[in-house]
């Protein structure tokens, strides 16, 4: 059988159902302190975003098929079923409002995960039909063409070539045995080229080895946003076939939150084994290299400075401190928001919403929060590090007509660079 | 059936059939829990996920956010005040620890009568207002269910008869304790069934919830 | 003697100064909680009071609750009245025996059919008939036939009253209160293992001054006397309110003398007026003398689960359901623990691959 169903995504749903899951759904005493972690109750004032209703669906086929008093209330028919009206209600809830930050995770007094569960629940949804159409078209052309966004190969040669002629570097394509495979996400393709001329010239400077695959290129996963961990299995086990065939050290995760958390978090469980290679974020890498001393910086940006922490790398992900290591060193003036690293606010964007067009108007909105939070500290620059970030903090921006850059960290760091000593005795 | 007959059933048998209820239900509970059991994590960690674990299921109770500490001051305050009062009265009152040490064979010091008074008054009076909240709230009404306001009177009445029996308060005193003592024993008997069991299933929720951050990292 | 002189004259003959009398009428009063005016009254009432007939009939019983009555370490009025009823019959006190002792008590009865009180103190045996009686006859069968000519009974002691020690369970004689067998005529109960002699004598006076029985509580006690917990009237609440409790009976707290509850006072379920009246003369009672409260006024008080454990402990060993609860849920546990274990994994065999052609509905 072919098709999505009803049936088919209960029985995702039942698969999902483990022992946090149920320890979660026993503890949750409906205090509602979740909604206000939540932005899209914080900026709409709509009880429907209250991050434990957006699983109450999933709760119920918990309580009916995994707790006794639920199976005897099915039994006597006091149950009321999940049924396929109940989760297309629920499509705005699960996909429109929750990027998946995991801030109500973080708040809920009883130590429930909920976005654990939300990306179960997603599971269930996009097997019965239920995901949104522009998610579908994402992993569709993610699965197909190797980018959710179209981006082909010869899209990311053709620019390779222009930061060739640019930077009058090298960009290895296919080497065997280079200590660095760097990924790239079809965003930084399309709106950031300037990613690819930072880390070439920072890898170059750095004396480093790096490549880029030909066969996998694209870090991001749309099977993990729009929950299906076959799909989320496949795009990630064509990243692991690349570096196991280029035989190197690290995969290097670029300027994207769940693209991080996809490989490095959710990878080896998605294929089922560890990988004999390491992933790290870029800026992991890059912190590293300081550390090292391999990543000489000099000047200093003056403009009062804050850092947008990417949800899925910091809170999901675990990289906190290397981000504001490395804008220390650059900036003059740097400032936290009120709520920063692991308690940080969501741009209002990830887990797929930003390729979900039904979310648009909603998106938007949310980053309310993060313009508040950029007023109260008056920045003058905001530095991130993902592009999906990235993109919705310049809309947003722009829609509220507030003036401030946003650039990748990467690029700010590759700016500083400082010159080579000895630039003649180069060779490559 | 007169109070000292019903005082007499509410402290033999009603005592132990409450308390076999309750046993019987939370291993049952906690084994449905324990035993659907979850996949290993392949993923290299970080650091390993346990002391982090632990570290959640401590500090969970005082951890708080800043944002939603503003905006819902209410609903920390009279949370914190009612559980720290249903726990001196359960725990802390003379009478009570007297129970458990009966029961367990252990014992423990116990807090002076009035201050334990002034603790379940708070304790009451936090209830109400949650529940007034919880009647009055957008969000609270949306996600609460029936089984919400049954856990709210099976954490009430038990208070509210403690209080009247401790203060003679309209009843006869040999009544208001054997009611008192049923009220205790039918929050024994629900507790497993509902999401009164929360306050041990949190246990377990807080340490996956710490456990799987600190693998990665995280503080949670 | 003159058998129908007025009350006070006979009380005269014993030396009871009026003073005294008037002490006792105004203590009774205070006691039954009516109004020092109505001391007076009851004075009154008593003076011109003819001996009533009183009629004592003794069942399953020690015999404690008569010595309280009379072993009064001096003359009391409270004894003095009991002396002056017209006790026609009480196999304890009487001189008479046998088939004489039999006759007075039918006398009696048929002189003052309808009048007389009727006293009894302990249980009946409905077991066997055999197992208690009295001059052949068993005592359910005499109680039924004295209680019929009766104005009204008045159960003495907790055997009477609640069934007592003999009703402790297992109950081997299958003992009952009087108020088990006589449902057609008022009870008034008046427990206690032995019951307070002022108590007693206190029920005799209302009834004497206001030709009725005083009002009673649910258990049938006279609210008068049974309307506080020993607990509430009791010198040693302070140390309950501040949590100070003695917890063996000869530490520190015990000497200091702390509140009993730790150590199984039945105090604070306890109705009587111990705390107030005393015993022995007013000279203390049992929690002035360093023992908890037993809880002798209230029905059960054998089986309320230990002397010496606190009223919150459970009445009775908790062991088994302790076992039986985690038997059960152990296994109970298992099994649904078991069979959730195999749904997930069933499902996840039969995990069908999603693909992108598979997200959306085959319309």
């Amino acid at each position: 059988m072919s098709g999505a169903s009803l049936e088919r995504g209960l029985q995702a749903l039942r698969e999902q159902m483990d022992t946090p899951v149920a320890a979660f759904f026993s503890s949750c005493v409906h205090c509602g302190l979740c909604a206000e972690a939540c932005l899209f109750y914080t900026e709409t004032g709509d009880p429907r975003y209250t991050p434990i209703h957006k699983l109450e669906p999933m709760r119920r086929l918990w309580e009916q098929e995994y707790t006794l008093p639920g199976r005897l209330k099915k039994a006597l028919g006091l149950a009321r079923p999940v049924t396929d009206e109940e989760l297309e209600a629920w499509r705005p809830l699960v996909y429109d409002a929750c990027t998946l930050c995991g801030r109500c995770s973080l708040v809920c007094p009883v130590g429930n995960d909920l976005v654990y569960m939300i990306r179960k629940f997603r599971e269930g949804m996009a097997a019965a039909g239920h995901a949104p159409e522009g998610l579908i078209g994402a992993t569709t052309r993610a699965v197909k063409t190797g980018s959710p966004m179209g981006v082909t190969l010869k899209a990311l040669q053709a620019q390779a070539r222009h930061v060739e002629q640019e930077t009058g570097l090298e960009i290895p394509f296919d080497r065997e045995g280079a200590e660095y495979l760097v990924l790239m996400s079809s965003m930084e393709v399309i709106n950031y080229p300037e990613y690819l001329a930072a880390i070439t010239r920072i890898f170059h400077r750095a004396g480093k080895s790096w490549t880029i695959s030909s066969e996998a290129f694209e870090a991001t996963n749309s099977g993990i946003q729009i929950g299906v961990s076959d799909i989320a299995a496949e795009l990630v086990q064509r990243v692991v076939d690349a570096a196991e065939k280029l035989k190197v050290k690290t995969v290097v995760s670029p300027e994207c939150g769940h693209a991080y958390m996809a490989l490095r978090w959710e990878g080896p469980n998605l294929v089922g084994r560890s990988f004999g290679f390491e992933v790290k974020h870029i800026l992991e890498v890059l912190d590293e290299l300081r550390r090292e001393g391999c990543l000489p910086l000099e000047g200093q940006e003056t403009v009062r400075m804050t850092f947008h922490d990417p949800c899925q790398l910091v809170r999901r992900g675990g990289v906190v401190e290397p981000p504001r290591n490395l804008l220390r060193t650059v900036a003059a003036e740097f400032v936290e928001m009120n709520d920063h690293g692991t308690t940080n606010w969501c741009c209002g964007a990830g887990g797929g919403v930003s390729a979900n067009e039904e979310a648009d108007e909603l998106r938007l909105k949310a980053f309310h929060r993060k313009k508040r939070q950029l007023e109260e500290i008056g920045a003058e620059a905001l530095v991130t590090a993902c592009a999906n970030c990235r993109i919705q903090l310049e809309e947003g921006l722009e829609a509220n007509e507030m003036e401030i850059p946003v650039i990748g960290l990467t690029e700010l760091l590759a700016d500083h660079l400082a010159a080579a000593e000895q630039e003649s005795g180069e060779s490559s | 059936m007169d109070a000292a007959e019903l005082l007499l059933w509410a402290r033999g048998p009603g005592l132990l059939l409450a308390v076999g209820i309750f046993l019987f239900g939370m291993l049952l509970k906690l084994a449905e829990i324990l035993l659907l059991g979850r996949e290993r994590n392949l993923a290299p960690v970080r650091a390993s996920g346990v002391g982090a674990g632990f570290r959640t299921v401590f500090r969970r109770s005082f951890s708080m956010d800043r944002s939603s500490l503003k905006t819902s001051l209410f609903v920390h305050l009279a949370g914190y005040a009612f559980h720290l009062g249903l726990l001196a009265a359960i725990f802390l009152y003379t009478p009570h620890v007297q129970l458990f040490g009966a029961l367990t064979g252990l014992t423990w010091p116990a807090l002076p009568s009035p201050v334990v008074d002034l603790l379940t008054v708070i304790a009451l009076v936090s209830l109400m207002a949650l529940l007034w909240h919880r009647l009055t709230t957008p969000v609270l009404r949306l996600i609460s269910t029936g089984q919400d306001y049954l856990a709210w009177a099976l954490s009430f009445f038990p208070l509210l008869t403690g209080y009247m029996a401790y203060h003679h308060l309209w009843f006869d005193y040999d009544w208001l304790l054997a009611i008192h003592i049923l009220s205790a024993e039918l929050l024994l008997v629900f507790f497993p069934f509902t999401k009164l069991s929360h306050a041990v299933t949190l246990f377990m929720a807080r340490w996956y919830n710490g456990m799987m951050a600190g693998q990665r990292g995280v503080q949670s | 003697m003159k058998k129908d002189a007025p009350l006070i004259e006979l009380l005269r003959e014993y030396g009871v100064s009026r003073r005294g009398f008037l002490k006792f009428c105004s203590i009774t009063a205070s006691l039954m909680a009516l109004p020092p005016t109505m001391a007076p009254a009851i004075a009154r009432a008593l003076e011109q009071a003819r001996r009533p007939s009183v009629i004592w009939l003794s069942f399953q019983e020690c015999t404690g609750c008569t010595e309280s009555l009379t072993r009064s370490h001096s003359p009391t009025v409270e004894g003095l009245i009991l002396d002056v009823v017209s006790l026609d019959y009480h196999h304890t006190l009487q001189a008479a025996s046998g088939t004489a002792a039999e006759e007075a008590r039918e006398i009696a009865m048929k002189e003052n059919w309808g009048k007389y009180l009727l006293v009894v103190d302990g249980s009946i045996p409905l077991g066997n008939p055999g197992f208690s009686t009295i001059a052949g006859i068993p005592n359910v069968e005499m109680l039924k036939e004295v209680a019929e000519g009766a104005a009204a009974i008045i159960a003495v002691g907790t055997c009477a009253a609640y069934g007592g020690l003999p009703h402790a369970a297992p109950n081997p004689t299958g003992a009952v209160p009087v108020a088990e067998i006589v449902k057609e005529k008022p009870v008034v109960n008046v427990p206690g293992c032995p019951p307070i002699p002022v108590v007693i004598t206190g029920v005799l006076a209302h009834f004497l001054t206001f030709g009725r029985l005083p009002e009673l509580d649910g258990l049938g006690r006279p609210l008068a006397f049974y309307g506080n917990s020993i607990h509430d009237r009791c010198y040693r609440r302070p140390f309950y309110e501040r949590g100070q409790f003695a917890e063996t009976f000869d530490d520190e707290g015990a000497r200091k003398g702390w509140c009993l509850f730790r150590l199984g006072c039945k105090g604070p379920i306890t109705r009587n007026a111990c705390a107030t009246t005393k015993w022995n003369n007013g000279t203390s009672f049992p929690i002035e003398s360093g023992h908890g409260c037993l809880g002798c006024s209230e029905p059960d008080f054998w089986d309320m689960g230990g002397f010496y454990n606190a009223v919150s402990e459970p009445a009775m060993e908790s062991g088994t359901a302790v076992a039986w609860g985690l038997a059960g849920g152990a296994l109970a546990g298992a099994a649904a623990g078991l069979l959730n274990r195999r749904e997930r994994k069933a499902a996840r065999a039969s995990h069908q691959r999603v693909t992108v052609d598979d997200l959306k509905r085959e319309e």
